[in-house]
């Protein structure tokens, strides 16, 4: 009986040990989604998200049997103080073709703010296409007090591109760069925001 | 010293500990199998409350009884609370008390993890409720998110009551996961000689599957939960756009561990089901094999459909097809399971004692729910039926008419052996009809509102949907209210005076070695192993 009891007990001190190796593995798995993730949507063009600047070595051939309409947005999150929006709305491209647009950002504040924008392509099968030469979002922007800054960005987009796309929109959102700010200064203001937004929403 | 005070102590085989602390220190599978019980349904009563809460204000158009806020507060917590609360610990309580009267095993095989396992729940769920509390004594809101925690409303919007929420989910996890692990040790090491895997009964193996699973995939929850505590209070941006995270990464963490979790509380109740439908049918289980095919794949496929929770969030194409796809393969399994169930009644001698009510309304009904997942799994039309009455209906069909009946059922089957006692079987039919009924006047009109486009976790809706909701409330009173039926009767079966004794067997078309033993069974069971042919 009791040969039969340790050899029970060794059993069970196994099996606990092999499944409690599962748990700690699977916690790490889910730490694991996030890189995954992001390798995903790179691949897939996923979330409209853009490649880094574009440096070709190969001359692109124009298409001028196309033409596609790039619409322009510009957004602020909630606690990005600054004004921003595109100075054109829209331009009608043929692909293979460089345009070069403007976005103007305004710091309304009295204090000097680092901000970085972040880009996004709509539809998603258009975003892998959508190439940038140069562009504001490439690195991070900095406004001081109460300055005005435009700011270009010189795309193309491939031929490449699937012919059912027509329209493609490109949207920037402008974040603030944590900690660049006073910090009991921006402490005030989130909690300000905190508060007030869910009420702004409705 | 110890070891000869031990000795002596298995020599008295049933000598119960006294007091409090026979419950506080309690190693043995019984008496934490029947507090896990007890907390289930204690929690049954409180989810339940929450959910008269919500109808009360659903009966009418505009706002009758309670602000947004509170609504909000409503949904979430009844959610969380029927999920973790009331389906997972009522499982793992029938896992306590029956996988090892069903194995043949004197008890758990690690007894003092159980305890622990039983004891964090109290504590879980005193946190969870605590912030209710503290909201209705207006310091603070509850969580308010829904039971799905999307970031960025649990994370920069939720209120200060989300650490304790994600405090309350660890315990739980970590709870629900040493339960698994005990009971996948159980089942592997405790075997009566002779019960090879392919013998052992259907609930054993579905709970097995179901450990599995919980092991799999609770651990990924306490990430998500870890991610969000960090971005909340430790300047990390896993969900959050602002630092370079993504929101949308919430939801694909969340449903990697949500869908699993939807078939952990789902498969043990096709075990119960199978246990049920051939002991009143008088005839072995048909397809027992197919039985565990069946169910080691929708376990395997639950890994991959979760996307399918997500189709508006914008996925390409090819990726909704794939999920899609494997969601709807997943009802191949469950027709198998559910063709096996008729076909084991098919010309066997069928009697219809509660338990066996609560199985072919289970079979009904819950084959009902699993249709209009096929429906929510054609990415098109899901496109209509996302956030709307019609998901709630889905899901109120799978888990109240599928989980929550397999606990009745359950708990009709086997509280004879628990008790010594047989329940009274009028009162018994009284509560399978009344709720039966109220069920279905409660959930069916859900599905029509929702096809109207009605949104779910609204507190006001157009004056369109109002007759339905009417109704819906209606049953939804009738049914919460039938559930005393059953507190009535189950003390009623344990007092016992008013009730006949129930012999061993219990069920005339039992079988299996849990009817060998004495009714009430005693404290000690199996300490010589029983041998299997």
């Amino acid at each position: 009986m009791s040969i039969d009891q340790n050899k029970q007990d060794d059993g069970n001190k196994k099996v606990v040990k092999n499944l409690l190796f599962v748990v700690v593995g699977m916690f790490g798995f889910g730490f694991a989604l996030v890189p995954l993730y992001d390798v995903f949507c790179d691949i897939t063009g996923l979330n409209g998200k853009t490649g880094d600047q574009y440096a070709s070595h190969e001359q692109v051939q124009v298409d001028t049997s196309r033409e596609i309409k790039v619409e322009f947005l510009a957004n602020v999150n909630a606690e990005m103080p600054w004004e921003f929006k595109p100075l054109t709305y829209s331009v009608k491209v043929h692909p293979g073709e460089a345009s070069r647009i403007e976005y103007v950002a305004r710091n309304k504040t009295d204090r000097d703010i680092i901000g970085q924008a972040v880009p996004s392509v709509s539809p998603g099968i258009a975003a892998a296409h959508f190439q940038k030469t140069e562009c504001f979002c490439f690195t991070e922007q900095v406004l001081k007090a109460g300055e005005e800054k435009i700011m270009p960005v010189v795309f193309m987009i491939d031929p490449s591109i699937d012919e059912d796309v027509h329209e493609v929109t490109l949207s920037y959102t402008f974040f603030i760069k944590p900690g660049s700010e006073d910090a009991s200064a921006a402490k005030d203001d989130k909690s300000v925001i905190a508060l007030s937004t869910p009420l702004a929403q409705h | 010293m110890s070891a000869v005070i031990e000795e002596h102590h298995d020599d008295h085989h049933d000598h119960k500990p006294t007091g409090i602390g026979r419950w506080l220190f309690s190693t043995n599978h019984k008496d934490i199998g029947t507090m896990y019980l007890w907390f289930s349904f204690a929690m049954l009563f409180v989810g339940g409350t929450l959910a008269l809460v919500i109808r009360a204000e659903l009966f009418e158009p505009g706002l009758q009884f309670i602000e947004p806020e509170l609504f909000n507060q409503m949904t979430t917590l009844h959610g969380l609370i029927m999920v973790f609360g009331v389906i997972m610990p009522a499982f793992v309580g029938l896992a306590n008390w029956m996988v090892p009267l069903m194995i043949g095993a004197p008890d758990m095989a690690l007894p003092r993890m159980n305890n622990w396992s039983f004891w964090l729940l109290p504590g879980a769920f005193g946190i969870l409720i605590s912030s209710l509390i503290m909201s209705l004594m207006g310091m603070g809101s509850a969580p308010n998110f829904g039971w799905t925690f999307y970031a960025p409303l649990s994370t920069t919007y939720g209120p200060d009551s989300t650490d304790y929420f994600i405090f309350s989910v660890h315990m739980m996890g970590i709870s629900s996961i040493m339960g698994a692990i005990n009971i996948i040790a159980t089942i592997i090491n405790m075997r009566a000689p002779g019960m090879t895997y392919m013998k052992m009964p259907i609930f054993v193996w579905t709970w097995f599957i179901t450990a599995y699973l919980l092991i799999a995939v609770m651990p990924v929850l306490a990430g998500a939960v870890t991610m969000m505590l960090t971005d909340r209070n430790f300047g990390t941006s896993f969900f959050s756009a602002a630092g370079g995270g993504d929101p949308v990464l919430f939801q694909h963490v969340f449903w990697f561990f949500g869908h699993p979790e939807v078939y952990i509380m789902i498969l043990p109740s096709f075990g119960i089901i199978s246990q049920i439908v051939p002991t009143f049918s008088r005839k072995k289980i048909f397809g027992y094999s197919s039985m565990v095919y069946a169910t080691s794949s929708i376990a395997f496929l639950s890994f991959i459909v979760w996307a399918h929770h997500m189709f508006t969030t914008g996925m390409p194409v090819a990726t909704e097809l794939f999920f899609m796809y494997a969601t709807m393969l997943i009802a191949v399994p469950t027709g198998v399971k559910v063709f096996n169930w008729v076909s084991t009644m098919w010309r066997g001698s069928l009697s219809f004692e509660t338990p066996m009510l609560f199985a072919i309304a289970f079979i009904f009904l819950f084959t009902i729910g699993g249709f209009t997942g096929l429906m929510l799994s054609i990415v098109p039309a899901d496109f209509q039926y996302h956030d709307t009455y019609f998901v709630v209906a889905h899901f109120h069909y799978v888990l109240v008419t599928g989980a929550l009946y397999g606990i009745f059922a359950a708990v009709y089957f086997w509280l004879p052996k628990w008790t010594g006692n047989m329940y009274d079987e009028g009162l018994g039919k009284l509560h399978f009809w009344v709720s039966t009924i109220s069920v279905n006047v409660l959930f069916f009109p859900m599905h029509f509102v929702g096809l109207a486009g009605m949104p779910r976790r609204i507190p006001d809706y157009n004056m369109q949907f109002a007759e339905f909701n009417q109704i819906a409330s209606i049953g939804a009173f009738v049914f919460g209210f039938a559930q005393l039926i059953l507190l009535y009767n189950v003390i009623k079966t344990i007092r016992g005076k008013a009730t006949e004794k129930a012999t061993d067997q219990v069920w005339e078309g039992a079988e299996g070695l849990e009817w060998t033993l004495p009714s009430p069974a005693p404290f000690h069971s199996f300490t010589t192993p029983p041998t299997v042919k």
